[in-house]
């Protein structure tokens, strides 16, 4: 009985093994540790260095605050091998690294003022009262962005060190460049919250005029139906434009794509025929706003460019593990996929194309390049569209909708 | 017992759980009405979900057998196993849902803000879904070899293979409603021949059971001992023996056996007259028989001891199940979360009135069964035994098909969120493929395992599994709902410490290198010791780290504690992705 007990163990203690090994050869993998060749003693301290400046790039890489220098500073002093080190803003001290903090940190600002105009490093004496410590001279050394100096990055040494004012400055240009990296990711962001409101914008002339004409064709022949198409068209309109929260919740979204579908169907009537199969446990899943609606506004408008003809489109919303499987499928006049290539590297002018790579690129930023859209379509084949939605992710939760 | 309506009834219940699993989503859902589709999981059904992948093998068939092997004192796991229900209503059900986390490792991700933690968060859900699922194989094993007579690594096998193949297919589309099937199909599995049972001991002139004095056989019996046990005599003994007792031979002549402890070897069949009574099972450290001894009879401080063990392990481990956690997800906000737990609750409640039924009946008309081990039998045998007949048959049928769906639906909602954490965590990339060999592995580990290790009493088994949750995961939950101090390297200190702690006990004790005495019931019983120890470390090297409290923490509680239409909107923060 202990016998077979302990070959269980061994087993499992097996297993664990080979499980550990697989993490250490992914996370070796990714690491991209040392060699078996450590290389002579030059490109050893360059590789040093080069580790430890990647060591203060991420914090950084999410521009100037309080955390993020503080996160950044040890890395920062290791690199310039001095006793302490200082970042600051314009106005304040963001981060001290090392000794002295409390009798320099309250005069660093006193001093940093001239760098914060000039935008030129300097080396200055610290005047510091006690002859025990071993600050006594400083270089101050400006952070500068696309809008100037943003801050300071200050070293401090025992003595008058002409190496230390290079490798100050120096390390304070790289980290200039890391925050005017930030600056452009913050852009990137805006850009794209730009086009959102965009889309939003998009969404109202031809949406518009189409529902009304349509609601005004029922307001004498069928005024009950008429009031709640405007209903509908109400609620619509409010989500769509709504101002606030970038997330929002599966349920919510097929709201609107019903509200959306209610108001296409009055003005294509039997011609549109829409199937939907809905996992019930994938309603909560949260994810960004306005990001199936496109989708299915794009399947309609394939389905009615040949006129005359039936079209069905069908959504499904499945259940698989920790993610949520959506489709969009619809039988209408498809598309060449190397047009569809074009569009969504936004390289070609369509019209409808604007929602397509919108959607791509916000899913791809959210969740990571491999949850961008899957399409597939060809010329007369119709488009089957799959997006996976992680049920969760740090940072997406939605807020409660206006509905 | 007649095969035929065995194996139909556990081929009805696979084949009902794969097609209500695949095409459920089909039926009730293929519409063009929104209204239908879009309507979410109701508190009702989700309760019915969670109960039907809660209630495993360890509470269907095993604790009426340990009812029948200890008696009464182990009521105390049908009372830990509902009253988890309870503290994960007060204290985690509604926070947790708001969190928007999916699995346990989401959460820790969410409130702590760092990977490193999730990791070992996810370490974590898949041990102590490891260690639930194994017990469910070897339950499948056994009720197999009762009723059919097939091998014992046979039903494992069945049950590893029909799960992994429906949830890698994508055949659990409609979980919900396949989990919802399974308690109800549990409930009606032990609630009809529980009431064939009784109105059979009511004809039978209601015979007390006897928990304080060894049971007595009420007919001729034949036991057959298939492990080789020893066992405790307080009398002279007269029994006809087939086979090895003491490495003596007999060749099933008449014996007596005298006082004191003898050494039957496998194979030997022993024949008690009528109204013999049945000789203790002689407990030692490596006897899976003797683990709950403690909690039966044994030293008073052992007793004490080990129901705390088993309270505080039951209480507190519950809201650290991965199959249960996942399960809140469903529910559309944090008040529909709380309102499914009380539902669960009642569901459970009404479940675990049954077993004990089951138990007292074994001890009455099986108590044979405490000799060889197959304790965790009782319930599939009573029928044959008590109403005998087609009737027998058929009840006996509808138990073994119960005894089926709780092995299933446990095993699926383990395999589903086992494989859903190792595809997220452990495996290097994502994807459909990714989640199919992620759920092949899942089922894997444990399968092997429950191929070689000792069988376990299940209920004891999944105790254990209980343990290391409580002791890691009830922890972090609780802290890092109710505490805003607590930091990534308390919370990642507190799970090594009392998680690691918990499992390397438990590991141990189940390969038997637990000393005897104190160590053991100490190690076999972990939780006492072990969620302090959990709690202490997380709080002091929070207190400890106090720089590294997440940045977001105080928004991060507000979300989790205000309903989520009053939750203030946090300001937009445009640099941030």
């Amino acid at each position: 009985m202990t016998g077979t007990a302990l070959a269980a163990l061994g087993a499992a203690a097996a297993a664990l093994l080979a499980a550990g090994f697989a993490l250490g050869r992914v996370t070796a993998r990714r690491a991209a540790g040392s060699g078996p060749d450590p290389g002579t003693p030059v490109e050893r301290a360059t590789f040093h260095t080069l580790h430890t400046a990647s060591l203060a790039a991420p914090p950084l890489r999410a521009g100037l605050t309080e955390d993020t220098a503080r996160k950044a500073a040890r890395p920062l002093r290791s690199l310039l091998g001095t006793r302490a080190l200082c970042l600051t803003d314009r106005v304040t001290v963001l981060a001290w690294d090392g000794i002295g903090a409390d009798h320099h940190r309250e005069r660093v600002m006193h001093r940093v003022g001239d760098v914060l105009e000039s935008g030129r490093s300097q080396s200055v004496r610290t005047g510091c009262d006690d002859p025990e410590c071993p600050l006594r001279w400083a270089v101050i050394a400006p952070l500068t962005g696309e809008e100037g100096v943003l801050g300071t990055l200050v070293a401090y040494g025992p003595g008058e060190s002409a190496v230390l004012v290079r490798a100050a400055t120096e390390v304070a240009r790289w980290v200039s460049v890391q925050l005017e990296l930030a600056e452009l990711d913050c852009s990137r962001t805006r850009l794209i919250e730009a086009e959102i409101r965009a889309l939003r914008a998009q969404i109202s002339p031809h949406f518009i005029f189409n529902s009304l004409a349509a609601i005004a064709s029922f307001v004498r022949t069928d005024p009950e139906r008429a009031r709640e198409l405007l209903l509908e068209f109400a609620d619509f309109t409010r989500y769509s434009f709504r101002r606030h929260g970038d997330f929002t919740h599966l349920a919510d979204e097929l709201r609107c794509i019903e509200q959306y579908l209610a108001l296409a169907g009055a003005r294509f009537g039997d011609r549109l025929k829409v199937t939907l199969q809905i996992a019930p446990e994938v309603l909560p899943v949260a994810l960004p706003f306005l990001c199936l609606q496109p989708l299915v506004e794009n399947a309609v408008k394939h389905g009615m460019e040949d006129a005359g003809r039936v079209c069905r489109v069908s959504i499904s919303a499945r259940d698989a593990g920790s993610e949520a499987v959506v489709t969009i499928e619809d039988d209408g006049v498809g598309m060449d996929p190397a047009e569809l290539r074009r569009i969504l590297a936004r390289e070609a002018d369509h019209s409808s194309g604007i929602g397509l790579s919108n959607v791509d690129e916000r899913l791809r930023q959210v969740y990571g390049d491999d949850h961008g859209l899957v399409i597939e379509t060809g010329v007369g084949a119709g488009m089957k569209i799959t997006v996976r939605i992680p049920k969760y992710r740090a940072g997406v939760h939605s807020q409660p909708g206006g509905s | 017992m007649n095969q035929t309506y065995a194996v139909a009834a556990v081929a009805c219940v696979v084949l009902a759980t794969v097609l209500i699993g695949a095409l459920g989503l089909r039926i009730s859902r293929t519409t063009s009405d929104f209204y239908v589709a879009s309507r979410t999981v109701n508190p009702g059904l989700n309760a019915a979900a969670i109960s039907g992948e809660y209630l495993s093998a360890a509470s269907f068939l095993g604790i009426a057998g340990l009812v029948l092997l200890q008696g009464p004192d182990m009521l105390w796991y049908p009372v830990g196993y509902t009253a988890g229900y309870l503290v994960l209503l007060v204290l985690v059900a509604a926070p947790l849902r708001r969190s928007g986390a999916y699995t346990l490792s989401d959460f820790a991700e969410a409130r702590l803000e760092s990977p490193a933690v999730r990791r070992l968060a996810s370490l974590f859900v898949v041990g102590v879904g490891w260690l639930y699922l194994l017990p469910q194989l070897q339950g499948a094993g056994l009720t197999l070899e009762i009723l059919t007579g097939a091998p014992d690594w046979f039903g494992g096998v069945l049950v590893a293979v029909v799960v992994t193949g429906a949830v890698a297919a994508g055949g659990m589309r409609s979980i919900t409603f396949v989990q919802a099937f399974q308690y109800w199909l549990k409930l009606t599995a032990l609630l009809v021949p529980a009431l064939f049972l009784l109105a059979a001991w009511a004809g039978d002139d209601a015979p007390r059971a006897r928990f304080d004095a060894p049971a007595v056989l009420r007919q001729h019996t034949e036991v057959r001992v298939d492990d080789t046990v020893r066992i405790d005599l307080d009398a002279p003994l007269s029994v006809a023996v087939a086979g090895t007792v003491d490495g003596i031979r007999h060749e099933g002549r008449q014996t007596t056996l005298e006082e004191g402890t003898h050494r039957v070897e496998s194979g030997t069949t022993l024949t008690f007259p009528p109204g013999a009574d049945i000789p203790e099972r002689a407990s030692t450290g490596a006897d899976p028989a003797g683990w709950s001894q403690p909690l039966a009879g044994g030293g008073d401080g052992y007793q004490l001891y080990a129901t705390y063990g088993l309270i505080l392990a039951t209480f507190l481990g519950t809201m650290g199940l991965p199959h249960v956690a996942v399960r809140f997800y469903t529910s559309p906000n944090g008040r529909a979360a709380r309102r499914t737990t009380l539902v669960v609750l009642g569901l459970i409640g009404a479940f675990y009135l049954l077993p004990p039924v089951y138990g007292a009946l074994g001890r009455i008309y099986a108590p044979e069964l405490a000799l060889t081990g197959d304790a965790d039998a009782a319930v599939l045998v009573l029928p044959e035994r008590m109403v005998g007949g087609l009737t027998g048959d058929l009840l006996g049928a509808l138990l073994a098909g119960g005894a089926f769906a709780a092995f299933l639906s446990t095993a699926s909602g383990l395999t589903i969120s086992v494989a859903g954490v190792l595809t997220q965590d452990v495996l290097p990339s994502r994807g459909v493929r990714h989640f199919r060999l992620a759920t092949v592995l899942a089922m894997a580990v444990p399968l092997a395992v429950s191929l070689v290790a000792a069988d376990v009493p299940v209920a004891d088994a999944v105790g254990l599994a209980f343990a290391v949750s409580a002791s890691s995961f009830c922890p972090l939950l609780v802290l890092g709902i109710w505490w805003r101090r607590l930091t990534p390297p308390g919370a990642a200190a507190g799970l090594v410490t009392g998680g690691g702690t918990a499992l390397t006990a438990v590991m141990a004790t189940r390969a038997g290198l637990a000393p005897e005495g104190w160590p053991h019931t100490l190690m076999a019983w972990p939780a006492v010791w072990s969620v302090p120890l959990g709690f202490l470390t997380m709080i002091l090297v929070s207190l400890v780290t106090p720089r590294h409290t997440p940045p977001g923490a105080a928004a991060i509680l507000t979300r989790l504690h205000l309903p989520e239409d009053l939750a203030a909107r946090p300001p937009c923060e445009g640099a941030r992705r």
